[in-house]
């Protein structure tokens, strides 16, 4: 395992200075109302990059009043798709224009690989808004065929002020995942970023206004789960919430949202991933793909596939490479170009995988590689992989969130599917082989969102994506995610004389 | 005063031939042997003991769907012979109308014609509009950005929680039941504790069509044990629900603690009417006088908020208090009678209780207000109005035969007023004026708008509610989806001559 610049600062030059640092309401940024702030930590070295206004209660129902006022009498809502459409596409160009800014904040942020924010996530943010901006005027309701003289058709309405609660492993991907959908439907929203993660979102906000989203349409308020996010999940004003996050806080949500105004919730939550490898797979490939599977942005993904089984006739040569291919895996500063790996995103999370390791040691299966912290600065954690896992451990049931796999063998497709199928989750699951039956076969029997054959983390803006079982409900992406920010209204009158029904 | 006929000359009571659990195929007494009373609302006398499940007899109920779905023959059948089955169904629904009717009326105290004509016939014909969709359902294959094949399937989301309401037993049993059964789903289905008797011969009829065992369970029981043993099960996949807003809450909060299932909610609501100035004034009463009454007003679109345009106020009011002092209230078995008594006991004193609350806000009485005889639970139509917009009585859901009738002058009046509700779920509009119809119906915040019409209820028209009325569609192709799950699957592709 290599390590190159653990926490020099050779990459010092790429700090961008943090031009918005307050919380943005009703199209201006400002303090909070109680003057909080907090701090935003780099987990390169542990330390403080920016101390950030913190949204409470008194902030969050001053932002939804504003939405409010935006989507009841404002213009948002009432312009026709098209011109919508127009004000996103901006919003998209001026993301374009400002790619490194934004990827260098993801990266102090979150420990994020520069590289990929810069070619893959910002771009990507730029991508999802022109998506949504050109399914803006295609939004349909249908004309109904009723067993009476009856005219009947649904409108697709917007649905309101909606708030949007959002993860710290991608911010500027789940950002755009929430906001460019509910944009498109016409409603307004109170976006609460992770307070781990709060700096691009308010740079977003920023160029929002600069493109021309009305005052009040887009609210961003950074400020901690427990009262930020708990006063929009129990707000009396918000008509709908879309969380993606923890398990744990995703009940939290949706209990608050039951004991409020009832408001419907979208959630989605955490997986424990199964890769299987079958036996007619090139194994050098499958052991990069495995490798990525677990370590893409340091395991910090739902996605993540953590659980790898391999058939057996391909085994001993499939853990020897792919250890090897751990061990020579990049782990350092995410501005250096040759890094695969960056920190873990903050003490928390690394503190939680060492201890995840500590018990997969304890409980008995074998650690083949990694296990340890990399350098005395920033939370770096190698590569770790254990083999001889029994399904009911710890480190098979559990989200770790890390760089952690838990490599099994098996024998027959069966087996493969039951044992894919034995967790709560049910978000991803990978499927190696060039076996057509397989292929179909197991993408049908695993119970999970989304289905990799032969590729891991194949996200695009046309393709929905979202929980089976405690992973969640609700899509997000393609325009399945629009359905989230629309009410089915139906309208019937009848009708007289008719030449037809 | 309400003319009440009571003759029980066209009274027919059924046996009752159902009244045990139906779990696995089979009827069965409760694990712990307990039995409760289905009551007739007619009479207060007891109809029957029914079987009372409890939190182990869902489980078991649980363990035979989960049985069903994860390897009996349901979901792995083609929708087409899935369809065949629920076809039959619907045939046997049709040679039993009359029993089932009758079922309907002395638990629900509902009118044996419209039973007769509407609700059971209505019934077959959601079974047979999801059979016809059983086999037609289709994912999508996707425009992706980069060397992708990538399509998304619609899988059956497993094992459902049924938890249906008392006012409309049979067409609420099969708003929640076809859908899922045409998605491949097996599910456990509670019938409320006031209405238990169709569901059970529904219950028998499905294994007689040939529905596999284990694919529809019906569990009979109280909300508290038996309907919070199915909201917290960690085994149900998903849960649907219609009835009161109170317990759509503890449903969703027991879904949230227990294993993160999706819910969806049928709740409550205050609907409006809005009577605008060239409305034909006799038409209009008759509509708003149905619109509360229909049903005993224990419908949760009821348009129990009724708004006239200053113009034709004075003439609506004469109208409409006229028509309501000759409605005629009595024994449902009964042709000539147009409402029967409420569901409940607790329904019959909650709406007395809401009547003096009315009087006692200071609103005008303009008729009814009392109950009607000394046996059944037969209440007035009553018309209160000099309403003001936060009364009680013009907030909250009442569920009776109780409408409040108020003024307005201009259409933004009327919208500000109609949308004055925590509540989403219908609103009427009487106009002929193209302009007033559409800019209202898009102003309204509720799920279904009918225009000159009430009760307009299609199989292909999806119904559900804005705000605290809820979410999630039932009927259309709309409902299917609450008992599916989308899975996108994606394989890269080589030498591909177009994406």
């Amino acid at each position: 395992m290599t390590l190159s610049s653990n926490g020099k600062t050779n990459f010092s030059l790429e700090i961008p200075t943090i031009k918005f640092t307050k919380l943005f309401i009703n199209g201006k940024f400002v303090d909070s109302i109680s003057g909080k702030e907090f701090e935003t930590i780099d987990p390169r070295s542990g330390e403080v990059i920016a101390k950030i206004a913190e949204g409470t209660k008194e902030d969050i129902d001053v932002a939804v009043k504003a939405a409010r006022v935006a989507f009841d009498d404002g213009p948002w809502p009432r312009m026709p798709g098209v011109a919508r459409a127009k004000i996103l596409t901006k919003w998209a160009d001026l993301i374009e224009q400002n790619i490194e800014e934004l990827a260098a904040l993801d990266t102090i942020d979150a420990g994020k690989l520069y590289s990929f924010c810069k070619a893959v996530d910002i771009p990507g943010v730029a991508g999802t808004l022109r998506y949504y901006a050109g399914a803006a005027d295609k939004i349909h309701g249908e004309v109904l065929k009723p067993a009476r003289e009856l005219h009947a058709y649904t409108l697709m309405e917007p649905i309101g002020v909606v708030g949007h609660i959002i993860p710290w492993n991608f911010p500027s991907t789940m950002f755009a995942a929430k906001v460019a959908p509910s944009l498109a439907a016409g409603c307004t929203m109170v976006l609460k970023p992770a307070e781990q993660t709060p700096l691009s979102a308010l740079f977003y906000a920023h160029l929002a206004k600069e493109a021309g989203i009305p005052d009040g349409v887009l609210n961003v308020v950074p400020g901690f789960g427990q009262t930020a996010g708990a006063a929009i999940s129990s707000h009396m004003d918000i008509d709908k919430v879309s969380f993606t996050g923890s398990t744990e806080v995703g009940r939290e949500i949706m209990i608050s949202a039951a004991r409020s105004n009832l408001k419907p919730v979208s959630l989605e939550l955490g997986g424990k991933s199964p890769i299987l490898i079958f036996d007619d797979a090139d194994v050098d490939k499958a052991a990069e793909l495995a490798l990525l599977g677990i370590v893409f942005n340091k395991g910090e993904i739902c996605v993540a596939g953590s659980r790898v089984f391999v058939q057996e006739g391909i085994y001993d040569e499939f853990e020897k490479k792919l250890v090897e291919k751990a061990k020579a895996w990049v782990v350092g500063d995410p501005f250096d170009p040759k890094v695969q790996q960056g920190p873990q995103v903050d003490k928390k999370q690394f503190e939680k995988i060492l201890s995840y390791i500590e018990h997969g040691k304890k409980d008995g299966a074998t650690l083949l590689t990694g296990g340890k912290r990399v350098g005395n600065k920033g939370y770096y954690l190698e590569p770790t992989i254990f083999s001889n896992v029994k399904e009911d451990m710890l480190i098979a049931q559990d989200e770790i969130f890390g760089p952690v796999m838990a490599l099994m063998k098996f024998k027959t497709i069966e087996e493969a599917i039951k044992s894919a199928n034995n967790t709560r989750y049910g978000l991803a699951a990978g499927i190696v082989t060039k076996n057509l039956d397989i292929a179909n076969t197991v993408s049908r029997s695993i119970r999970a969102g989304i289905i990799w054959i032969n590729c891991y983390f194949a996200f695009g803006s046309d393709i929905p994506y979202g929980g089976y079982k405690m992973s969640g409900f609700g899509r997000d992406f393609g325009l399945e995610s629009l359905h989230k920010y629309l009410q089915v209204k139906s309208v019937v009158t009848p009708i007289y004389n008719s030449p037809w029904l | 005063m309400a003319n009440l006929i009571l003759d029980s000359s066209f009274v027919k009571i059924p046996t009752i031939k159902f009244k045990k659990l139906f779990i696995n195929g089979e009827f069965l007494d409760s694990v712990s042997g307990k039995t409760f009373e289905t009551v007739d609302p007619r009479t207060e006398e007891v109809i029957s003991k029914i079987a009372e499940a409890t939190k182990e007899d869902v489980d078991i109920a649980v363990k035979a769907a989960r049985e069903a779905f994860d390897f009996g023959p349901w979901p792995r059948m083609p929708g087409a012979e899935r369809a065949k089955i629920m076809m039959k169904w619907a045939g046997l629904i049709e040679q039993n109308i009359e029993e089932l009717a009758a079922l309907d009326t002395i638990d629900g105290g509902k009118l044996y014609s419209w039973c007769k004509t509407v609700d059971v016939p209505e019934s077959a014909n959601i079974l047979r509009y999801y059979a016809g969709a059983a086999d037609k359902i289709h994912g999508e294959v996707f425009k992706t950005s980069r060397n992708l094949h990538l399509y998304t399937l619609m899988e059956p989301i497993g094992v459902v929680g049924h938890i249906i309401p008392w006012n409309v037993p049979s067409v609420m049993f099969f708003a929640k039941v076809a859908p899922s059964l045409a998605a491949g789903c097996t599910m456990v289905l509670k019938p409320a504790e006031q209405t238990p008797l169709s569901a059970l011969f529904y219950a028998h009829l499905a294994k007689e069509a040939g529905i596999p065992d284990g694919v529809i369970n019906v569990l009979p029981g109280f909300g508290s044990t038996a309907g919070a043993a199915i909201s917290s099960h960690m085994d149900i996949d998903a849960v649907s629900f219609t009835g009161s807003t109170e317990t759509g809450r503890r449903v969703m909060q027991a879904a949230a603690m227990s294993n993160l299932k999706p819910v969806s909610l049928e709740l409550g609501g205050k609907s409006p009417v809005l009577v605008f100035d060239d409305a034909d004034v006799d038409k209009a009463v008759d509509l708003a006088l149905f619109g509360i009454l229909h049903n005993k007003g224990e419908i949760c679109v009821a348009f129990s908020r009724v708004f006239v345009q200053e113009g034709i106020y004075d003439e609506f009011e004469k109208k409409v208090v006229e028509k309501a002092k000759n409605w005629v209230v009595g024994d449902p078995f009964h042709p000539k009678v147009q409402q029967g008594p409420q569901t409940s006991k607790v329904q019959f004193d909650k709406i007395l209780s809401y009547i003096e609350h009315g009087k006692n806000e200071g609103a005008t009485l303009l008729t009814g207000g009392k109950k009607i005889g000394n046996k059944g639970y037969y209440i007035e139509p009553t018309i209160f109005t000099n309403v003001k917009d936060d009364m009680l009585i013009a907030q909250d859901e009442i569920f009776g035969p109780v409408m409040v009738l108020s003024k307005f002058r201009t259409i933004e009046e009327a919208i500000k007023k109609a949308n004055n509700t925590k509540y989403g779920l219908a609103a009427g509009i009487v106009t002929k004026d193209l302009d007033i119809a559409n800019t209202v119906s898009r102003s309204i915040r509720a799920g279904i708008i009918w225009i000159n019409c009430y009760f307009a209820f299609d199989t292909d028209c999806p119904f559900g509610g804005y705000k605290m009325s809820g979410f999630g569609r039932d009927y259309g192709l709309d409902a299917l989806h609450k008992y599916l799950q989308v899975k996108s699957v994606a394989t890269p592709i080589y030498n591909s001559p177009w994406l």
